[in-house]
């Protein structure tokens, strides 16, 4: 995939694109109230960053008390170490119950896993019952925000849609009767599942219980409904004690969409009588960021999409325009430890400006993040060759004022000689929308000796 | 007090006025301020591109042009957040150390280090701020508007010293203009539409000005500008501090 090209063509139509933008901006600043009203809102976010340090820098000890706790909730612990086994995971547990309806709630983790298509081949549903990831599982696509899946649609296109796939009115938009008719259409896929299956946002070691938060009551319905609760969890899910909840909490919802708290915070722990809950808590490649201090912080992450609605980049190319499950900052540096060949162009999706590093709630290191996958990028050889060479050149003429001198000069002269026409040809992609700088008769270095340096001697 | 004046390598080919304007205001001030000349770039575009190696030559060429120095000044937030904040891909001698530590970006320099309380400058224009995000997150020369802390801005600070200048409100107060060094040329339609995204706010605003730390932000912007046919102007916060009206 090619970031600056499917970031172009998302471009391409300006008024969707200023949409997309304020929509976007209108969550941020909504954030940024609910930030203001947290008294000591910088104090949470350090602690919320020294817990997750804390729970990392111990995983081991805090999965097995976990673990252990778990199962003295009645909960049955599954372990999968990457994408294939949690998706093999899922359908044992399916199949030996006979399922072949499953709803699902939000989860990030089973799209990272490619679920979905997987269960499908194997002759189940999945629902996604959250109504942005129905709206986009109807359209067939992937998510383009991990709060906010379908953020890339109007409701003018969820009309369309729904007239096409739920037989709405043709022409209809009127959010309150599309999220009606999807609330009907889902009411059914609800009724008939034989499984509910969710993700999990916070792991308790100290109560072996997990937490997912939603504001549908989506996940709610699909775990008291069907016997079977299926939950997938990524191992840096894990904090220790019950009492850090409340820090989480506190910043999550706020640091989202600005609201308070999530509508549901719902606590498992446990199944209900008679019936059967399975956690599944998976790795796939999380333990090797464990294991590089450079980009550990990456798994502090809590899902929130503050980065993604702050980020300028992301605002105006759109989610799909990164070509991995999770976009915008922390996707670009998680995309890398999947695939770095695949994903080379997201570091560079980043004018490094920062904004991400200063609106996550758990302090990730984002834009250094992506300065240092650079560096990785040319270590691994992944950076064009062209772009190398350049950059070998440059090198050289900026190490020595020797070359730099003549190269300044010939720079000045050249754009004032140059005819416009030459000097804005295709090659030239600064130039495609902006003009270069009108070159001075001289350089500050050639002031500086003519007006300073010679009167010093 | 021993100062090097470090003027970035664009700034000293294109933009000869704000270098001059950056030591009008230091020599006004009867600082004794030096512009080596054996001093090129900071090795930025390299190593924001990954290549800290092909960096290291500027680098280092950085460093033996300042290391004698006691501050080292440089009317850019970006190139003094690299050496700051990035000059770790150097082994840490005490010249480096030092020079990590003395490099300032002219605002923070006036601010921190001379503490000024006067300016003799009159800018009567209405001016939009442009916070460059390298020395707005880097250096931290102003609050960020994702931070929840009390308000306050460097450069804020000296601008409302300058007479007659009316400095207008921004629907966003930091939003990144787009150039981002080479991400202007890699992600050029993105670079593009943040920058005229960016102008717009300044226009909206009423702006007849746009101001910033950070030539590369407004060369970026004027670019725009200039192909558009727009009427704003852009101008380097050294020239409205030193004073020279155009």
């Amino acid at each position: 995939m090619n970031h600056p090209d499917l970031a172009a063509k998302f471009i391409k139509d300006n008024e969707r694109t200023n949409w997309h933008n304020q929509s976007l901006w209108f969550v941020r600043q909504k954030r940024d109230t609910a930030a203001k009203s947290v008294e000591n809102w910088e104090q949470l976010r350090d602690i919320a960053a020294k817990i997750k340090a804390h729970s990392a820098s111990q995983l081991d000890t805090y999965l097995e008390q976990f673990e252990k706790n778990a199962m003295a909730n009645g909960t049955k612990v599954h372990w999968a170490k990457d994408a294939l086994e949690h998706n093999q995971i899922v359908l044992e547990i399916l199949k030996s119950a006979n399922v072949t309806h499953l709803v699902k709630s939000k989860s990030m983790l089973t799209e990272e896993c490619h679920m979905n298509p997987f269960l499908e081949k194997e002759g189940i549903e999945v629902i996604d019952t959250d109504l942005g990831e129905r709206i986009v599982q109807l359209r067939n696509e992937p998510p383009s925000h991990i709060v906010l899946p379908a953020i890339h649609l109007k409701k003018e296109d969820v009309g369309e849609l729904f007239h096409q796939k739920l037989g709405t009115d043709k022409g209809a938009s009127d959010p309150n009767y599309l999220t009606e008719a999807a609330r009907q259409h889902l009411r059914e896929k609800f009724l008939l599942a034989e499984a509910g299956l969710t993700g999990v946002n916070f792991g308790i070691a100290e109560t072996g219980g997990f937490v997912v938060c939603t504001n549908e009551g989506n996940a709610d319905l699909g775990t008291a409904l069907p016997p079977i609760h299926i939950a997938s969890m990524g191992i840096e899910k894990l904090i220790p004690k019950l009492q850090d909840l409340g820090v989480f909490l506190r910043l999550l919802a706020r640091s989202a969409t600005g609201q308070p708290i999530t509508t549901y915070s719902s606590h498992y722990h446990g199944p209900r009588e008679g019936k059967q809950q399975h956690l599944i808590i998976v790795d796939n490649g999380r333990s090797q960021l464990l294991g590089k201090e450079t980009y550990q912080k990456a798994l502090s992450c809590i899902r929130c999409g503050a980065c993604l609605n702050t980020c300028p980049v992301y605002r105006r190319s759109g989610g799909h325009s990164y070509g991995y499950t999770i976009p915008g900052p922390i996707g670009s540096t998680l995309a890398l430890e999947k695939d770095a060949a695949e994903f080379y162009t997201l570091p560079f999706a980043c004018s490094l400006c920062a904004s991400c590093r200063d609106v996550c709630p758990v302090k990730v290191d984002l834009d250094r993040q992506l300065y240092e996958r650079r560096r990785d990028i040319v270590k691994e050889g992944l950076l064009p060759i062209k772009k190398r060479i350049a950059m070998w050149v440059m090198g050289n003429i900026f190490g020595s004022p020797q070359l730099w001198k003549p190269t300044g000069w010939i720079l000045r002269k050249s754009l004032s000689i140059i005819p416009k026409k030459i000097l804005y040809s295709s090659l030239n992609t600064w130039g495609k929308q902006r003009e270069l700088p009108e070159p001075p008769k001289q350089s500050f270095r050639q002031w500086y000796k003519s007006n300073r340096e010679m009167y010093k001697k | 007090m021993k100062i090097g004046l470090f003027i970035p390598c664009y700034v000293d080919q294109f933009y000869p006025q704000v270098a001059i304007a950056t030591l009008s205001i230091l020599e006004k001030l009867n600082l004794q301020v030096d512009y080596p000349l054996q001093q090129a770039c900071c090795g930025q575009p390299m190593a924001n591109t990954g290549c800290t190696d092909e960096a290291k030559k500027a680098a280092k060429n950085y460093v033996s042009s300042f290391k004698h120095y006691d501050y080292i000044v440089c009317p850019s937030g970006s190139c003094v957040s690299f050496v700051r904040n990035h000059y770790d891909f150097l082994e840490q001698t005490n010249a480096i150390e030092h020079i990590r530590k003395n490099t300032y970006e002219l605002c923070e320099f006036l601010v921190d280090v001379l503490k000024i309380k006067t300016l003799e400058a009159s800018f009567p224009y209405k001016v939009g701020l442009h916070n460059c995000c390298h020395g707005h997150r880097g250096l931290r020369l102003a609050k960020s508007s994702e931070r929840v802390e009390p308000q306050f801005s460097k450069i804020r600070y000296l601008l409302e010293k300058v007479k007659d200048i009316e400095l207008v409100t921004l629907q966003k107060e930091d939003e990144c203009c787009g150039f981002g060094g080479t991400f202007a040329v890699a992600e050029e339609a993105v670079s593009c539409k943040m920058g005229l995204d960016r102008i717009a706010d300044h226009e909206q605003a009423g702006a007849g000005f746009i101001t910033g730390v950070d030539m590369s932000c407004l060369m970026h912007m004027d670019g725009l500008i200039k192909r558009q046919h727009k009427s704003i102007q852009v101008k380097h916060i050294a020239e409205i501090l030193a004073g020279e009206i155009s």
